[in-house]
């Protein structure tokens, strides 16, 4: 199964874990599966209309899966997946 | 809540803020959160990647940016503890859009930058409900 990564930010809100292994054949997948086992994690990914927070970024490796194919992203079981902030204010 | 500063890093936090203006500055904050006892010990200072023209009130940290940093606080064997900003002539308050967009359990250290001369910092945490900010009261490690 796919790996996805937590950062230290959201760990408090997944029972501390670092990183959640999860079914999923695709991104979206996989985020679905962490919010339900940690419906904690819910409010600080997506958004009140079920879209991710602007500051959600996911990677695959190096990649930015906005450079891929988003949410549709494919994943194999041995992929981790990892929850990048980026960060913005004023 | 505390967080401990070395005066030398809150000097050079205030000084990238004086460098910016009349643009905001901002970097990440690296370090250790043991049991909730923040200490910082080191400083990423990055490009404010928002488009120039609106650099005088809104700063921009890529997720490519932040990769890094994660990256590089590994290999410190810290933590991205938070972020520093500057407000020039504006307070050291977290603004409606820093709420919008923040993120809890990082420590966001702004200090005021008025006729580009530092002129206070201040270090807030966003609330788990996401609807306000907590000021952390910023502890300076004087110089050896």
């Amino acid at each position: 199964m796919p790996t996805l990564k937590i950062p230290t930010p959201l760990r408090p809100y997944a029972e501390g874990q670092s990183a959640l292994t999860l079914p999923g054949q695709v991104v979206e997948e996989v985020l679905e599966g962490a919010v339900e086992t940690y419906p904690l994690l819910k409010k600080h990914l997506f958004n009140d209309e079920g879209k991710l927070r602007p500051y959600v970024n996911l990677f695959l490796g190096e990649d930015n899966v906005n450079q891929l194919e988003g949410l549709k992203t494919p994943l194999s079981a041995e992929d981790t997946l990892l929850i990048i902030p980026s960060i913005a204010g004023g | 809540m505390n967080i401990n500063i070395p005066a030398h890093l809150l000097e050079q936090i205030q000084a990238h803020g004086e460098n910016a203006y009349p643009y905001e500055g901002a970097g990440l904050i690296l370090g250790k959160d043991e049991e909730g006892k923040r200490t910082v010990e080191n400083l990423l200072f990055l490009e404010n990647a928002r488009e120039e023209k609106n650099q005088h009130n809104r700063y921009l940290i890529t997720a490519e940016d932040m990769l890094q940093g994660e990256k590089e606080a590994a290999r410190q064997n810290a933590s991205i503890l938070g972020i520093f900003h500057s407000h020039p002539d504006h307070p050291n308050l977290p603004s409606e859009y820093d709420r919008e967009f923040a993120i809890p359990w990082y420590s966001y250290l702004i200090t005021s930058v008025n006729s580009a001369k530092a002129s206070g910092s201040r270090c807030w945490r966003l609330e788990d409900n996401r609807e306000s900010f907590s000021e952390e009261i910023i502890q300076v490690i004087p110089n050896k």
